[in-house]
């Protein structure tokens, strides 16, 4: 698609900033978790940039997303401050979760953000609830669910088509095609085009670039606008692929198992790189100032870690606190 | 808290005669309750609008179609898709309809509702309550008699309320939905059915506060659910007997009013602590091996529990009835802490 009149050179130019924050910031996660800084383990969204920042850059603020277990770069795309991401990831009090949510269980209420989630498909009911909530209490916001190709086989996930097309809920089915499912080819374990699955439904499905976070945008600014016109769900297929393994780590059992030539060719159309010299062609920034922006990312995620490291560990009582809710007299 | 007695000082002619209410339709008062005062409180769940079992039945009537949502048999989403409406500002009254159906949506209650407050560092409170008929019924076989609370209580995150009477039912439910926390409700299926007294007017029982529904020096009984009319039945037998017993209702296991059972077995030496469920890692497990810890020295004689065998429960009425456990079982725990 040639340079989209409708997104204003100024929000483009904020969506690579913030697709290089998700870059830079796995980036650094990586290299913490090779020299054992990181506690538990992490999955990492290096390649699959546009998706995210493409998606959220439709929202309004006040929009909810749900995540998976892959959703450093959803929460960044949201709005998420990498200081508090880092801070959780090094299980510190200044993290989003006190420490007790780690890489997978980050979560900014008031930022829309109401799940990231260790259960492969496990945010998609939710996600339906917060569009339901939302629409029952009169609010013109819509839910963007996001999930990977496995999640795709989940019996919530046609459970939650189903409801949310009876129910006509402004929420958007956002599936990540990364193209693997753990560690097994997503060609080999799922029949059909996810895209299509939908279609029974009466729910539209569009598979679209996931590389291309122009393509990404556009897509689920239909799919937003048909949302709060009240006409329903819909399911967004992004194709794009998974840089990194299934997590960190995992050369030490899981072997090769993706082709180098697979791994080179979609490299190759890195969604960073490919729009970087879209904004270049186009006149948008000049190299220089690319780079700029790109250092500054760079500083940013260094500062995050810094800020996290200068963040206390919680009181380990924190551990046996919090609980439940106390309950209002 | 329990249900107004008469005092017996007014002649029982112009005394006002007490309303009495089915249990069922005495959570359905809770719920009506928390509906009137509260426009975010919903329903949903399959066939609510007719409701089978009858907790929500006519509230559709009350408060129409978008408070009162019927959904597919999809169990772990309408479950999950609570989590995502409490999150924003609903309070979600979920039917399960047999708790057995509680596992088909395990994950949702238990990776996600139980667990999303704790591990957002308490960013979110779940007013959530799931309620369900469960239990044995008579001839309902494996897959429609469980009673899966020994397994929620394990979770971490959830509140469990089991009432064993009308008035209790009402009470609870109405505490449940204003609860900020997700919320298991038990209705012990042989319990739907019976009648007790039932004021009209609204009222809540707090959660985690015991009731002693019989007060002895003996034997401490703590009965769960339909045990509770069980114990009540064997412990009025055995006055006769000269064997005076106490019976403690939990009323909710999450959380656990464990102070008024201590200090009853302080009182009494002896405990029988009576779940419906099977035996291995029951509520009655649980309570029995507190008491063991913190009122050794008061005990009299070994605790007893008194539960199902640990098998499916069959459907044969024979055989349903040797695994699950009676006011025999009861009656034989009691004497053993006796003998």
């Amino acid at each position: 698609m040639p340079s989209d009149a409708h997104v204003s050179v100024e929000d483009q130019v904020s969506m690579l900033r913030l697709m290089l924050r998700i870059r830079r910031f796995e980036e650094m996660l990586a290299h913490l978790f090779k020299r054992g800084r990181l506690p538990g383990f992490v999955h990492l969204y290096m390649g699959e940039e546009a998706v995210a920042v493409g998606a959220c850059s439709a929202l309004r603020p006040e929009d909810k997303i749900t995540s998976t277990h892959r959703g450093h770069g959803h929460l960044i795309a949201k709005g998420a401050s990498v200081d508090r991401m880092m801070a959780e990831l090094f299980g510190r009090v200044d993290g989003y979760c006190r420490g007790k949510g780690g890489s997978m269980h980050i979560v900014d209420f008031a930022l829309g953000i109401i799940g990231t989630n260790g259960i492969v498909g496990g945010g998609i009911p939710i996600g339906l609830g917060a569009a339901l909530g939302d629409s029952q209490l009169g609010r013109d916001t819509v839910t963007i669910s996001f999930f990977g190709d496995g999640a795709s086989n989940q019996g919530v996930f046609f459970e939650s088509m189903n409801l949310a097309a009876i129910w006509k809920l402004p929420l958007i089915f956002c599936c990540e095609n990364n193209q693997y499912t753990e560690w097994t080819p997503t060609s080999k374990l799922t029949a059909g085009r996810i895209a299509d699955r939908g279609a029974s439904m009466g729910i539209p499905g569009v598979q679209v670039d996931g590389n291309d976070v122009l393509a990404v945008r556009e897509a689920v600014q239909a799919a937003i606008d048909r949302a709060r016109a009240g006409e329903g769900p819909s399911l967004i297929e992004a194709m794009t692929y998974r840089w990194h393994g299934h997590n960190e780590g995992e050369e030490a059992f899981a072997g090769d198992y993706r082709p180098e030539r697979e791994q080179a060719s979609w490299r190759a159309r890195d969604p960073i790189a490919t729009f970087r010299a879209r904004l270049h062609t186009d006149g948008a920034l000049t190299e220089e100032q690319s780079d700029a922006i790109d250092a500054e990312e760079a500083a940013r995620v260094e500062a995050a870690v810094a800020f996290a490291e200068a963040s206390p560990m919680p009181d380990p009582e924190e551990a046996v606190q919090g609980l439940f809710a106390a309950v209002p007299s | 808290m329990t249900a107004p007695v008469d005092s017996g000082t007014a002649p029982p002619e112009a005394a006002p005669k007490a309303r009495r209410e089915y249990f069922i339709a005495a959570m359905r008062e809770g719920i009506r309750d928390a509906m009137r005062e509260d426009p975010t409180v919903i329903v949903m769940g399959e066939d609510v609008d007719r409701s089978i079992i009858g907790a929500t039945r006519g509230l559709i009537d009350e408060f129409g179609p978008t408070r009162v949502r019927n959904t597919p048999i999809s169990e772990a989403t309408f479950v999950g898709a609570c989590i995502g409406a409490a999150a924003v500002g609903l309070r979600p009254v979920v039917d399960l309809m047999v708790g057995s159906f509680v596992y088909v949506a395990m994950d949702q209650i238990a990776n996600q509702a139980a667990k999303l407050p704790y591990m957002s560092g308490g960013q979110v409170a779940l007013p959530i309550v799931y309620f369900t008929m469960s239990g044995p019924s008579g001839g309902s076989a494996a897959q429609h008699s469980e009673n899966p609370h020994p397994m929620l209580m394990n979770v971490a995150g959830l509140k469990i309320v089991m009432p064993s009477t009308p008035y209790d039912a009402k009470g609870l439910m109405h505490s449940a939905i204003r609860d900020p926390n997700p919320v298991v409700f038990f209705q012990d299926a042989v319990l739907g059915g019976t009648k007790g007294e039932v004021p009209e007017p609204a009222y809540q029982i707090p959660l985690g506060v015991a009731d002693v529904k019989r007060a002895g020096t003996d034997v401490t009984v703590v009965a769960i659910a339909s045990q509770v009319p069980r114990a009540l039945r064997v412990a009025a037998e055995l006055e006769q007997d000269g064997i005076s017993v106490e019976v403690i209702d939990p009323r909710t296991l999450v959380p656990l009013d464990i102070e008024t059972i201590l200090s009853s077995v302080r009182k009494t030496g002896r405990l029988v602590a009576c779940d419906s469920a099977r035996l291995t890692c029951s509520a009655a497990s649980e309570i029995t091996a507190t008491v063991s810890e913190r009122a050794f020295d008061a005990l009299k004689a070994a605790p007893q529990r008194v539960a199902w065998e640990d098998v499916p429960v069959p459907f044969s009425p024979v055989l349903e009835a040797r695994a699950l456990a009676d006011e025999d079982d009861i009656r034989a725990a009691i004497r053993r802490t006796l003998a």
